[in-house]
């Protein structure tokens, strides 16, 4: 009875509106393919960061006073008089760092299995919008706090501007509204953080998403599932993104949720790193702090621009790290996606990638010495010669065959090839003929059994 | 690759030397948690600081309800003459008197426990030393805080330090402090005495940890039983998948 109700009721809205098929198209009849890893949930995590930050940023906005006098205090106040309000704010300075670290993930991800090329440019593209929209976002959000290092930052990083030859300064000036700092710029950051970027980024995730949905999505294998379908034009390897990944990417969002709950409540400051000490004295114009370091997520990009001696050449190399990354698409020329089937020396090339791309952001971190300084110029170089090195080594790499159906999630160790899975091998081999391994591994199965076995009991007693 | 290692290994290394300042801090050992020694933190912090220092941010009210500080002992022992208790910890002294007598308005000290570290501030306070240049109006001068424009309030509780000096690198520089009179409290009565008042700023700069800290491991409980219900779930959908 009540489902009949329930089918009439869907009856009518879908002469209405596509309700139905649009379910069915995005989730019931969506093939994803069957052998994502781990590092396929941070898409969907993304998207799950973006509506914690909206919807404890609208609460904020409650509460908080865009205005240069009263927004440091008004912040103390949600932290302290506003109810509940220290755990919506802390929910939202995690979310910005625990944003960036999916989404530097989900990047990753990207070039792990090469997910950026043909068919699927657009969708990077998009994504690398959003990637730079979420900077702003992240960059004008943090001026708002109007502590220390909110407004120190700020005038850096609008200063930088101003060293675009001709128009620089009335560019900076137009950005602040102001020749310094001030209740202008404020007032402006506040417009943007919440109305005009998010509203963008609302805005891309749907363009993002329905890219996504047009080429479908990539997988550890790097080979196209859409090629190889059965006689109801269903991928072989695919399986309906409900309730196959709807089910993992729950799992994988409460893991998520377990790693956010654990800093939020424990560390939410996490060493000065998500909030910087320093942020907690309200801005004065009057007192450089010693040592402005913009926020970690900027770091790897800050230290490219203090790598360059000249102000413009710094800027011009700062934004070329991130312009680079756009033409991706087009500056990777070989025909196979994913790393397992390319060549050692992608491999090698994407390790130092990833190695100085986190070396400069703790450099980034770090006051600029002279050795320091040495270090992200050798850093940086190293960024820049993976993606000008791609376009020549790219379409003559030696890479493995592909094979006709996907494979694995995670290549198990014993199909692993290389002298470093050799030796892990044999490390393993090792560790587990030792004694203590032996004595830990009976202990613990010991009281794995026992704790069974207290299960079993409960269940019995329920169970009459 | 070897190199490459050498050189990352090396790179996180000169972060760790970069320390600022000379002078290492001092551990302060505060629990928050010990209501007993914020409660006596809180007494010292009205005696001793808040002629000069506020902290705006913090209410009577909150205070004693987070301290469990019964309403007739806050009124009488914390609350100064005349204050609401809804109204926060501020100090009488004017602003404008404070730049004319000692150069600067004393900061709030509502989240100076997060902008400084407990460290600092445990060091900082048993950081004065006798300072008789013409160019100190307070006779004395701090480790941690030089040419710093507050007087040693607690000097006839800690007694008076000299520095020790030292060449380091053809510059005479100070070593540590040696104590020059004994003050009314033994070293370990005073050391206690600043940790308790430490525990007291670090309190005041976030009054919700408790709130925080306390509901945290249930919220962590819940998700991990959720995690490991989804985690059935997700296996028993996918059984059929190879």
């Amino acid at each position: 009875m009540a489902s009949e109700k329930a089918k009439s009721l869907l009856g009518w809205i879908d002469e209405r509106f596509p309700l139905s098929s649009f379910v069915s198209e995005h989730l019931v009849k969506y093939y994803a393919p069957k052998n994502f890893n781990f590092l396929y949930f941070f898409g969907s995590l993304a998207m799950v960061v973006l509506v914690i930050q909206i919807l404890t940023g609208i609460f904020l906005t409650m509460n908080y006073k865009p205005d240069a006098k009263l927004a440091f205090d008004s912040v103390e106040y949600i932290m302290r008089d506003v109810s509940w309000g220290w755990l919506i704010r802390y929910m939202h300075s995690t979310g910005a760092s625990a944003f960036f670290i999916v989404i530097y993930l989900h990047m990753f991800r990207a070039l792990f299995y090469g997910s950026y090329k043909q068919p699927r440019e657009l969708l990077w593209l998009f994504g690398m919008v959003i990637f730079v929209l979420l900077m702003a976002e992240a960059f004008m959000g943090y001026l708002l706090p109007w502590g220390q290092m909110s407004f120190w930052g700020a005038q850096v990083i609008i200063s930088l501007f101003s060293a675009i030859p001709v128009f620089g300064e009335d560019l900076a000036l137009l950005i602040r509204g102001d020749y310094v700092i001030a209740d202008a710029t404020l007032n402006r950051f506040f417009a943007f953080h919440v109305i005009a970027v998010p509203l963008a980024l609302v805005g891309l995730v749907v363009l993002h998403l329905t890219a996504l949905h047009t080429v479908g999505s990539n997988n550890p294998d790097g080979i196209e599932i859409k090629k190889n379908k059965d006689e109801n034009g269903i991928p072989k390897d695919g399986i309906p993104f409900h309730p196959y990944y709807t089910v993992k990417d729950l799992f994988g969002l409460c893991v998520f949720l377990l790693v956010f709950a654990l800093i939020m409540f424990y560390w939410p400051d996490f060493g000065g790193y998500f909030l910087e000490a320093p942020n907690f004295e309200p801005a004065d114009p009057m007192r450089t702090p010693e040592h402005i370091a913009p926020v970690w997520y900027f770091t790897p990009f800050y230290s490219v621009l203090r790598a360059v001696p000249d102000k413009l050449g710094g800027v011009i190399a700062m934004g070329s790290s991130i312009v680079v990354l756009f033409i991706l698409p087009w500056l990777d020329r070989g025909e196979v996606k994913s790393i397992r089937y390319r060549s050692g020396l992608f491999k090698i090339a994407l390790l130092l990638f990833v190695i100085s791309f986190i070396a400069l952001g703790v450099l980034g971190t770090k006051p600029a010495t002279p050795t320091a300084t040495l270090f992200a110029r050798f850093f940086s170089a190293i960024y820049f010669l993976f993606f000008l090195t791609l376009p020549i080594y790219s379409t003559r790499e030696k890479t493995k065959p592909l094979p006709e159906r996907l494979t694995h999630a995670i290549i198990p160790l014993e199909q692993r090839e290389g002298w470093h899975w050799n030796l892990l091998r044999k490390i393993l081999a090792w560790v587990a003929a030792t004694e203590a391994y032996r004595c830990l591994q009976g202990s613990i199965c010991s009281y794995a059994e026992k704790a069974c076995g207290y299960v079993e009991a409960i269940k019995k007693k329920n169970c009459k | 690759m070897k190199t490459i290692i050498a050189l990352v290994i090396f790179a996180f290394s000169f972060g760790a030397q970069a320390v600022e300042g000379s002078h290492p801090l001092q551990k302060a050992d505060v629990d928050v948690f010990d209501l007993e020694s914020v409660r006596r933190g809180a007494g010292y912090f009205v005696d001793y600081c808040m002629g000069c220092h506020s902290i705006k941010h913090l209410r009577y009210s909150r205070l004693g309800r987070d301290l469990e500080i019964k309403d007739e002992v806050l009124r009488k022992d914390i609350m100064p003459e005349g204050a609401k208790v809804h109204e926060s910890l501020l100090t009488a002294m004017n602003p404008e008197d404070a730049i004319k007598w000692f150069g600067v308005a004393p900061p709030d000290l509502s989240l100076v426990a997060r902008a400084h570290g407990a460290d600092w501030l445990y060091s900082y306070l048993k950081g004065f030393y006798v300072d008789q240049s013409p160019t100190r109006p307070t006779g004395v001068n701090n480790l941690y805080f030089k040419d710093v424009a507050m007087p040693n309030v607690f000097w006839d509780l800690q007694g008076l330090q000299k520095p020790v000096l030292a060449t380091h690198g053809g510059s005479q520089v100070i070593d540590h402090l040696e104590k020059v009179t004994q003050g009314k409290m033994t070293d370990k009565e005073f050391d206690q005495t600043m940790v308790d008042l430490v525990a007291f700023l670090v309190y005041a700069a976030e009054p919700a940890q408790f709130a925080r800290l306390t509901l945290g491991k249930y919220v962590i409980f819940v998700l991990l039983v959720l995690a490991i219900i989804l985690f059935k779930l997700k296996k028993e959908y996918w059984k059929d998948i190879k």
